[in-house]
């Protein structure tokens, strides 16, 4: 269009945009280099030096906005923190209740080998000490199973023929005698114990030597009776009832001498009856029975 | 861009690093917490152009490093980048595009995250790249987030048209 007034660029200078876009480039490249420096810098000399103590200075200036910019953050953060603990609960719980049964679990494994722990001690205790019978051996098992019927007084304990085990091997606790092995296989054996109907064993008592047979009770399971002890035998509440382990020409007892049964709880007698009325509180606990010592005659002994 | 308009952004960019460092990295869903600081950055970048996202990013990324006791120029150099090149995103491509600040504010994030890895694991941090990874995704959905709603607060206090340079003189060809 003529007649209008039109500017027009100098000779020899750069347009606007070529101008704008080395402006833009210097700065971006100068800010990148700076950054680039400090990183090095900061780097290979994190504690002291110049941008060491630049950073300390601003650090100082810089404390009380964090601190502000905290405090007024805090009570936000308290309710994304609650929220958030709403929101996790239900999947915590869950994780806790695992974690919980877990563990019961676990403590009752621990007690469960610290209570076999004891026994097995107190079965060694006793096989070591003075009581244990000379000719024999202790074998100590653990109880396996146990019949699920109620009447019947057997354990499954966890030796066997090739241990050394056989049949109408004793079978004693730490606190006496139990009772007797009456199966065996290669790796375990059934313990009949002296609560079972068929069993009993020849026993005296060690302050008078009156002699008889101890044998289950009638009353309870986990009772005794002192049997086929003549009336003219004295026999006293308290007295300690042990094995008699008596030796014939050709027979002997199955059982060792002096191993304890059990304390005289009453004693009694009625004129028409040929032998007195002992009663016999084993000290075996027939009820709790999980360690055993199973005697196994050693090789040479007397029968 | 005037005096008055910079230190506004200043200031605000001031405010958001300190909140930043002091209340939002504390925030942590599934190994990430939303970066409030960036996406403030990325906003003033496409508000302002690329010279202001740098310079900003630089200021920005250096009061963290002070703040956090980082090594110094580590945040600087990555939000230099970031905001360089959202400024870029927005005077070209993105240019009026209302999708503009959503897709600056995942680029820029997924940059700053693992270029901050990169650079960490050159100065042999301790960070092992499958937290990086894992972190990641709620890193974006964050911030992504967060996009919108800052782009908006922010082109409300330092307003949007400075960016466009103004024609100081017509040519016309006879």
């Amino acid at each position: 269009m003529l007649g209008v007034n039109v500017r027009r660029p100098a000779t020899g200078k750069p347009p606007s945009r070529t101008t704008s876009a080395f402006r833009r480039r210097v700065v971006f490249g100068g800010l990148v280099v700076l950054a680039l420096i400090l990183i090095t810098v900061s780097f290979r000399k994190p504690d002291d030096g110049p941008v060491a103590s630049a950073q300390s200075a601003a650090t100082a200036v810089l404390r009380p906005f964090t601190i502000a910019g905290e405090r007024v953050a805090q009570p936000f953060r308290d309710v994304y923190g609650w929220a958030d603990s709403l929101l996790t609960a239900r999947s915590d719980a869950k994780r806790l209740r695992a974690e919980n049964a877990a563990l019961r679990q676990q403590v009752i494994q621990n007690q469960f080998a610290a209570n076999e722990n004891d026994k097995l001690k107190a079965l060694l205790a006793f096989r070591d000490g003075p009581r244990f019978p000379g000719d024999y051996t202790g074998l100590a098992a653990s109880v396996i199973a146990r019949p699920t019927g109620g009447f019947a007084q057997d354990v499954v304990v966890a030796v066997g023929s090739k241990d050394g085990v056989a049949v109408d091997a004793p079978v004693v606790t730490e606190d006496g005698f139990l009772g007797r092995v009456t199966r065996v296989y290669s790796h375990s054996a059934r313990v009949t114990l002296l609560t079972d109907e068929q069993l009993a064993v020849s026993a005296l008592d060690v302050k008078t030597a009156a002699s008889g047979i101890v044998k289950h009770g009638r009353a309870s399971a986990s009772t005794l009776i002192f049997d086929r002890v003549p009336k003219k035998l004295e026999v006293s509440v308290g007295d300690t009832i042990v094995t008699a382990g008596w030796r014939s020409s050709k027979l002997a007892s199955l059982y060792p001498r002096g191993i304890p049964i059990g304390r005289v709880t009453s004693v009694g007698q009625a004129d028409t009856d040929l032998w007195k009325q002992v009663q016999v509180q084993p000290f075996a606990d027939f009820d709790r029975v999980d360690a055993v010592l199973v005697l196994v005659r050693k090789k040479g002994a007397n029968p | 861009m005037s005096v008055g308009n910079g230190l506004k952004i200043a200031v605000l960019v001031f405010l958001v690093s300190i909140m930043q460092v002091s209340a939002f990295s504390s925030i942590r869903i599934d190994g990430a917490a939303p970066d409030l600081l960036l996406v403030t950055l990325v906003s003033v970048a496409l508000l302002r152009g690329s010279i202001t996202g740098a310079v900003t990013g630089f200021l920005a990324g250096l009061v963290v490093d002070v703040a956090t006791l980082g090594t110094l120029g580590l945040t600087s150099l990555l939000l230099t980048l970031a905001g360089y090149w959202a400024g870029r995103y927005g005077e070209t491509t993105g240019r009026g595009r209302p999708h503009a600040p959503l897709v600056a504010t995942v680029v820029a994030t997924v940059f700053v995250e693992l270029g901050g890895y990169c650079l960490d694991a050159l100065l042999g941090g301790p960070v092992g790249v499958r937290a990086v990874l894992l972190a990641l995704p709620a890193a974006v959905i964050w911030n992504a987030l967060l996009a919108y709603p800052v782009f908006a607060l922010v082109r409300k206090l330092i307003g949007s048209t400075e960016r466009v340079e103004r024609a100081r003189e017509v040519e016309l060809l006879v």
